[in-house]
Parts: C-alpha cells; structure tokens; sequence
C-alpha cells in the first residue's frame, strides 16, 4: 500500500502564466505574493483550493492564481462561493472582495454569509476608494473625502469592515496591512485553519487614486506609535519604545503610558470571548473611536458550527429518519388510482 | 331516529364545472383540493383552477377576499377547468358578487343564507339582498343554512363558536360529494391523519362533514343527485399532480437519471414558493435547497454549485427574473449548466402575485445585456412540468447552458390527473466531468455539442479560472481581441441555435397537416386551444392546432408548417410575444388573440378569434 503523503508544494506552483495587469506599485501584489506563500504550507492538494471574487481591481486576483478560480459578477461572490462550497464542502474556498465589491453592492451578501458562518476565507482589500472606475469615493472613504463624484467632499459616513464582520457574528475577523507581508502571512495561515466564515480586512494602498491612506501604520516612524499588533493573552502594547498600552475605563479604552511604571490593571487580550464586545471595541479604536491606535491581528475567533456541517448534519439527520426511497416511490406516492 | 326515505332521481351527466367561492378564511382552497381527490379517484378526467386573492387574510366578507376553486370533471377527455360554471357555491354575498358573471343561466347557485347578513350585503356593495331580487328566476337557487347546520351539527360538542365556523366548508363538501356521488373515504382518512393529536376537531369535522352528505340525501331540497362516469383514459397508474409538483417530480427524477445533485437556490415568490417548499423535503435523497437572502444570491449559489459539479436550479417568477438577469449572463458566459424556472404571474412591477400571465416569454428570451441566448422550454399543461423539466435539464447538461423553465401560476396551482411515467422508461441523462489531463482547455469544444468540458474543482491538473470577462477561444483566457470577441458572440449564437438539431419535430395535435388556419400555442394555453380546434373542426372549418414547447431554439420543421395554412393564430395571455418572435423569424402575417386578464384564455374567446379569420 502506497503511503499517503502531504502534497509538496512551492510558492511558484500557485502563480499563474496570466501577466499580473495591477499599476505598478500596487498593494496587491504584496497581498498576492503572500497567499501564493501560504498556499504550499497549507498541506492541502492544489485542486482542492477556490478562489472566487466579484469586479473591482481586487477581484482579478483569481486569474493570477494557478488554482480553481471564478471571478463573478460585482458584489456577489460570497453568494457563488455558498454554491461552491455547499456542494463540495471538501474545497478550500477563498473570496476576494474589496471596500467596494464587499460592503457597498456586495452589503447585503456580506451580512448573510457571514451570519450563517460559511466555511469559507473573505480577504477584504480595502483601500478606501474606487480604483477600477477611476477614483470615485467607497463605503469606507472618510467623511469629507474629495473625489471625482464628491468634488465637495463625501458627506457620506464610512462604514469599519470589521464593525459590520462582528455585528454580523463573524466566527474569525482579523485586519492587517499590505506592506507588513510576515504579518499578512500568519493571518492568512490562521484563516486557512479556521472552520467558518474567516474575514480579514487587509489595508490596501492604492498609489493612483489614494496614495498614502495608510500612511499612519506603514511609515516607519509613525506605524508603532499608530498600530497595535494582536497577541492572544497578552496586553496591548505598543509605541516605538513599547511603552504604551491600553487598559478600560469604565467600557472605553484609554492608553496608558508604561514607562510611568502604571501596569496594573492592563487589558487583555482574547479572541475567544463569544461576547462580541471586545472584539468589537478593538475593531473600532482609531477607526471609529479616533485617537487611539488601530489594532492589527486576530480580533476575535471563536468555534460555532459550520453552515456546512449543519447541512451535512441535517442531510444525515433525514437519511436516518427516512429509509432510501426510490424515484419510483416517490412518483408513485400519495393518493393514486388505477385506470384499466 | 327515523330517517325520512327520499326518492332521488339519479342522472348520468357527461361533465360538470363547479366552482367553490368564499372568504379567504373560509377554506376554499382546501375543500376544492378533497374533491379534486375524489373525483380523481372515480376516474374522472379533471382540470381545477384554483383563484385566490394575494392578500393572506383581506377583511372578510370584502370582494377583496373572495377565494375560489374551480374544476372542471368529466366522464371524457378534457383539457380545460371549464368556460362556465354549472354550480357555483356561494359562501357569503362577496363569493356571489364577485363569481355569478361566470355562472350559466339555469345552473345551480347554492348559497349559505346565514352569511346573507346586512353588514356583509353592504362589504360586498349590495343595497339589497340578492338572494330575495329575482336570483331565482335566472339560476337554480338553493338557500341553504349552512352556518346554522353546522352549528346544529355541533351543539352537543361545547366548542367556541369560531372553531364551529370555520368548519362549515366541510359541510358544503359534504353536500357537493353527495351531489356528485363522490366517495368521502379518502377525505375522512384525511382528517383523521390531520387532526390524530386534535381529537375534539376531527370529530366535528367529521361530523359536519358527514352532515352535509346527509342533508343533501335526506332533505327534499334536491331532487337529483348526479353521476359522472369513469373516463375513458389512457390505462395506467395515475394520481392527481399541480404544475408546481411536477416541477418538482421532474427535478427529483433528473437528479436520479443523471447522478448529479441537485441544489436549489431560491428566494420565496408567488407563485413558485411551493417548489422550494416541495423540494426541501427531499435531503433524504441527498437533494439541497437554500433559501437565499435574495434572488441574486439565490442564482448566485446556484451557479456556484454548477461549477462545482452540482446541478444548479433557481426557482422564481418575473419579478425574480429581472434581478438575475446579470447572473444568467454570467452562465452564459462562463457555459454552466443551471436551471432557470420562471413561474410566471401578472406584470408589471408586483402585479398580480397570485394571478396567471404568460408575459414573460420577452425578457427571458431577450432580458439581458448583450447577446445572451438562453434555451427556453414551457409545460403546456400541469403533469407536463414534469417531461418538460427532464428536457431543460436534458439541453442544460448536455450543451453546458443555462436554460429558462417555463411555467405560470395556472399551471403552477392548476392539477389533472397524472399517468405516472415508468421509470425504466426514461431515459438516462449521461453526464461528463473532464478528468483527462492531456488536450485540456476549459473552452475547448465537444464539435458535436459545441458544449465546453466540465472539469469541476477538486479534479487534478486542471485547474482554469472561469469569469465574465470575454475570454478567446479555446483557452477562455481573458481577450479584448475585436476578432476574437465577433467570433465568440456568434459561436455562442451558433451553440444555442444548433439545439434545434436535437429536439423533436413540432406535430399537429388537432387536425390536418395543411388547411385554412393554425392555432399555435405556448405554455398553459393548450388545453383551451385544443377543445377551441375540436368545436371549430366539429364545425366544419380546415383548423388545426400545435403547441410549442422549445421557445428557443425553435424546432426545425415550425417554419415549413406555419407555410402550410393560409392563416395563423397565437393566442396569448399577453400582447402578443410570441407572435411577435414568430413574425420577425418566419415572416408571416400571423394574427393575435390578446387576453391578459390574470385568467386562463377561454375556449370560447378562442373560437371566436378563429372564426373571424376563416
């Protein structure tokens, strides 16, 4: 008997002979290279993984993959990706979207797929703007934002991807940033390992019609005092000298300065509390509650039941109570008469 | 107890139309179902339509909230549920204002008096009671109290007086069975089965059920009783089906025949929720259903499912259709396998939700951006969504496209008796997943079919990405190519049209293969058109009558029979859609008739049309 071994793959086996059309200097070629690194450590056969996307720059992401790709139609891959994986929950599915594919014409698929915990990875490229169309304000462009459909400003409110990702009861949410590549890595490994919907916001920096909106955690001398960078069980800290956390008061945060010798009472963090409120808080800090640094990492992953391993349960369920009935019973069942 | 012995005359009638009219509280749609089960167990041939207002529960007593169900039965072939009603039970003063057009003088009107009350006379905008204003004259009036008999029937029972109410349908059945010499087993062991655990209800309902049998028998009010023999049909096993069962019969039995699994993606509509419903009961034999959070991602999950190797179905009506439109074309352009079912109801916008149309054959044979064909069959008649749905998947698997189910709310709540088909008689749908490394490309073409490979994820080495952007030829990689583009619209033109290739020959149902007039036909006009051709042959004229069931691509052979009649017909429930593709692909001067009332077209419109055109 041939003993079973665990496909050996490289990086250059999940990259596609398709030339990469993304600007020069894009993002997502730092967030392309890093799945195509993951891919191989995953321990999963090539044919098993999906890559499914909608319209928007992001969503050509699939055809620069070498694996199983749809790229659909704008706003609706989550609902395809359902499809995929409800018929074969064995597949490795991964959804592409970005700020506008996911959240504006895609909000609605966004919430559902998320509430039913489909077994599937969303990566969100959010980049805070529309590159495809050429520069119109997203959902999640600031308040005031100048663009070409709001030469005055947006006087729209944007929306925090990862607010709406808890909100909706999302199993796994975690945000990182296209030029921290390490980092991007150890998220998409830990999405690959979760059962259930996993969603990662992954800042993307678009050089042609929004350069520089990350700015605050991707330059070197600003990023530490901006950015706090998850760890399970471990307290907040960050700045450039790692002296400032963060603890509670009352339910706001507040940032406390270490080097004051002020380290009692820290807050801690941990993603599996199944109480949204942590996880929800973390996501707002610099976001939605200004002032505060944005937190990087894992802000929540809890275990609930897949979509799929309810279905599956159900389906076994009915086998069970009902014997294997035949086309021909079936056809013959009810009321039915014979004419001789 | 001394029961009164009456001699009733006993008559043999050929056929009967009646029809059950009341509140939509008053379970019209439930009491027509039972008798339809009993008339089909005689042996009837029957067709019932069933007439119901969208609102759940409209103010009773309203016109708004009159329900009726209609059925035709007879002790010969039929196709129709009738033109006009030879009995019309009229549970309240709405019922009767709203149905007495469709009564034929001399028929019979029963009605329950104790409904005849001041406030429901003026719900239903009659000054004074019609019951007392000459009705008599004109029908065969039976007043009957029904609500009081009811009670009576109960009154040693103790229940609330809303229960003892809402049971006097069964009264009404009780007396229409004894009427029509129907047997009330198969009811009663109904309401046993419905009501095991509720044994204060079964026994009034049987009770009141069994009432109306006896009233009839027993009191002088009716002098006749009626039989309608056994028909001649076909021998065979049968059972009575609506168009929305079949639908689902012919899912269940495509999923056996091709091996593949199903997987439904659908949002509730009327009037095509029932098939979800249906269908949802099936996880047993491995069959999934997903309601969706709406129509798009409902088409969505289907499509998805496709290209996973699943067979993905959708189920909706045209208001659903028009938000899957960007997904159809999706399918068409990536070439999945999937099943579009429009269950069509009145239009515009919402419309009318519980009503039949046929005008949704434009838009799903051209609602879409671009060129977009899409194969489209439509069920003729309800046990007919059955074979029609073995063809759509047939075409879809066969060819890797989507394709349109058609049927409408007619079809959809309508039944007739069904010979249920041999298994061993259908046939097998041979499905090809691409496994095979060597030579593949994801557009690579069968050069029979012209259908792509199906190489589904999961399968090793051939890994490709699919999408909507236009891809070349052979490879599917993405192309802005001029050339390349020209090429793959009129290869994808050439794809669907060549099915005509594989269908059969349209045949002459009626009549003779040339003559003076053709009545053509789509969809749930059949069986009108074919009792409108057998008076207009019985009359005398050279008519002849055919029915299309491939709307897209036509059958080969159409064109050369449209020649062989000086006239053509196409009655529609609509402004004239099929004619209008008949005229621009044949060009022929064919005639409309244009009915688009929410109700199923009429014999008799249908003959009159005709015979202004011979």
């Amino acid at each position: 008997m041939a003993v079973e071994q665990k496909p050996q793959y490289t990086k250059a086996d999940f990259e596609s002979e398709n030339d990469v059309r993304w600007c020069p200097g894009c993002g997502d070629y730092a967030i392309l290279s890093a799945v195509q690194a993951v891919m191989p450590t995953l321990g999963i056969p090539k044919e098993k993984f999906v890559f499914v996307s909608g319209i928007g720059c992001s969503s050509r992401f699939p055809y620069y993959m070498n694996c199983y790709g749809f790229h659909t139609i704008h706003g609706r891959a989550m609902t395809v990706a359902t499809g995929v994986k409800s018929i074969n929950p064995d597949l490795s599915v991964w959804v592409i979207t970005g700020d506008g594919d996911g959240l504006s014409i895609g909000g609605n698929h966004f919430l559902h797929a998320i509430r039913r915990n489909q077994d599937f990875k969303v990566l969100l490229f959010d980049n805070k703007i529309y590159g495809l169309t050429k520069g119109q304000y997203s959902p999640t462009s600031e308040l005031g934002k100048k663009t070409k459909s709001t030469p005055m400003g947006s006087i729209d409110n944007p929306v925090n991807p990862v607010s709406l990702a808890i909100a909706a009861g999302a199993t796994f949410v975690a945000r990182t940033v296209d030029n921290n590549v390490k980092h991007m890595k150890e998220m998409f490994t830990r999405a690959a390992n979760h059962k259930g919907t996993a969603f990662i916001e992954i800042y993307q920096n678009c050089l042609v019609f929004n350069d520089a909106a990350f700015e605050n955690y991707t330059e070197k001398d600003v990023k530490n005092e901006n950015s706090i960078y998850l760890e399970n069980g471990k307290p907040l800290i960050f700045g450039k000298n790692s002296d400032k956390a963060v603890k509670l008061s009352g339910f706001h945060p507040e940032i406390v300065n270490l080097s004051n010798g002020n380290s009692k009472d820290l807050l801690i963090h941990d993603e599996k509390i199944k109480d949204r409120g942590l996880s929800y808080m973390l996501g707002q800090m610099g976001v939605e509650n200004e002032g505060l640094p944005v937190v990087f990492g894992v802000l929540r992953c809890i275990e609930e039941p897949t979509y799929q391993e309810r279905l599956l349960e159900q389906e076994k369920t009915a086998k069970s109570q009902k014997p294997k009935t035949s086309l021909e019973e079936i056809l013959n069942s009810g009321d039915t008469w014979v004419i001789k | 107890m001394v029961t009164q012995e009456v001699n009733k005359k006993k008559e043999t009638l050929e056929e009967a139309t009646i029809r059950f009219a009341g509140d939509s509280g008053d379970g019209m749609q439930l009491t027509g179902g039972q008798f339809t089960n009993a008339t089909a167990i005689v042996g009837n041939d029957l067709s019932t339509l069933p007439d119901f207002p969208a609102e759940i529960r409209a103010p009773a007593g309203s016109l708004a909230g009159v329900s009726g169900f209609q059925i035709h039965f007879s002790s010969k072939e039929i196709h129709t549920p009738g033109d006009i009603l030879d009995v019309l039970v009229a549970m309240n003063p709405a019922a009767l204002k709203a149905n007495l057009k469709d009564l034929r003088p001399g028929g019979m009107l029963i009605v329950n008096t104790n409904a005849f009350t001041e406030t429901n006379l003026k719900k239903a905008g009659y000054d004074k009671n019609p019951l007392e204003d000459g009705l008599g004259q004109k029908y065969q009036l039976f007043t009957i109290e029904i609500s009081r008999l009811t009670q009576l029937a109960l009154q040693d029972l103790n229940l609330p007086g809303k229960l003892v109410d809402r049971s006097k349908n069964l009264f009404a059945l009780g007396l229409m069975y004894w009427l029509y010499t129907r047997p009330m087993e198969q009811t009663i062991e109904w309401l046993n089965k419905k009501f095991a655990s509720k044994p204060d209800i079964l026994k009034a309902n049987l009770k009141v059920l069994k009432a109306g049998y006896h009233y009839g028998e027993t009191t002088e009010t009716f002098i006749s009783q009626y039989e309608i023999k056994q028909a001649k049909i076909h021998p065979g096993k049968y059972r009575n089906i609506t168009g929305n069962e079949a639908t689902v019969f012919g899912l269940i039995a495509a999923a056996q025949l091709s091996g593949l699994t199903i997987f439904l993606g659908s949002y509730p509509i009327t009037p095509a929720s029932d098939i979800l419903h249906e269908l949802s009961k099936y996880k047993h034999i491995g069959i999934r259903t997903f309601q969706a959070e709406d129509e798009i991602a409902a088409i969505g999950a289907a499509i998805g499912a496709s290209f996973a190797g699943g067979l993905g179905v959708t189920t909706t009506s045209g208001p659903g259709v028009c938000l899957k439109s960007e997904f159809i074309g999706l399918a068409i352009k990536t070439e999945l396998p999937l099943i579009v079912c429009d269950i069509q109801r009145g239009g515009p916008s919402t419309g009318l939700p519980t009503k039949t149309e046929q005008a949704d054959l434009l838009q799903v044979m051209f609602g879409r951006n671009s060129e977009s064909p899409v194969p489209i069959v439509a069920a003729a008649t309800p046990g007919d969504c059955f074979e029609t749905m073995l063809e759509a998947v047939r075409i879809a698997t066969t060819y890797m496209t989507p394709v349109f189910f058609m049927s409408d709310g007619y079809l959809a709540n309508g039944s007739e008796p069904w010979k249920i088909p041999q298994v061993s008689e259908l046939k097998k749908i041979k499905i090809n997943y691409r496994t095979e490394k060597e030579g593949f490309f994801p557009y690579l073409r069968d050069e029979k079919t012209l259908a792509r490979p199906w190489a589904i994820p999961g399968t090793p080495e051939l890994e490709h990405v699919i999408g909507g952007l236009e891809g070349e030829q052979i490879t599917g990689k993405v192309s802005y190519d001029p050339i390349n583009h020209d090429a793959m619209v009129k290869l994808r033109a050439r794809k669907i049209a060549q099915i005509a290739n594989s269908i059969p020959d349209i045949k002459v149902v009626n009549g003779e293969e040339k003559g003076d007039l053709l009545i053509l036909g789509w969809g749930s006009t059949l069986g009108a058109i074919i009792a409108a051709t057998e008076l207009l042959i019985e009359k005398g004229y050279k008519v002849s009558n055919a029915h299309i069931r491939h709307l897209n691509p036509f059958p080969n052979n159409l064109g050369n029979l449209l020649k062989n009649y000086k006239k053509v017909l196409i009655p529609e429930v609509n402004l004239g859609q099929l004619r209008m593709l008949i005229r621009a692909k044949y060009l022929i001067d064919a005639q409309g008739l244009n009915i688009v009332g929410g109700q199923p077209l009429k014999i008799q419109s249908i003959v009159e049309a005709a015979e202004k055109l011979l």
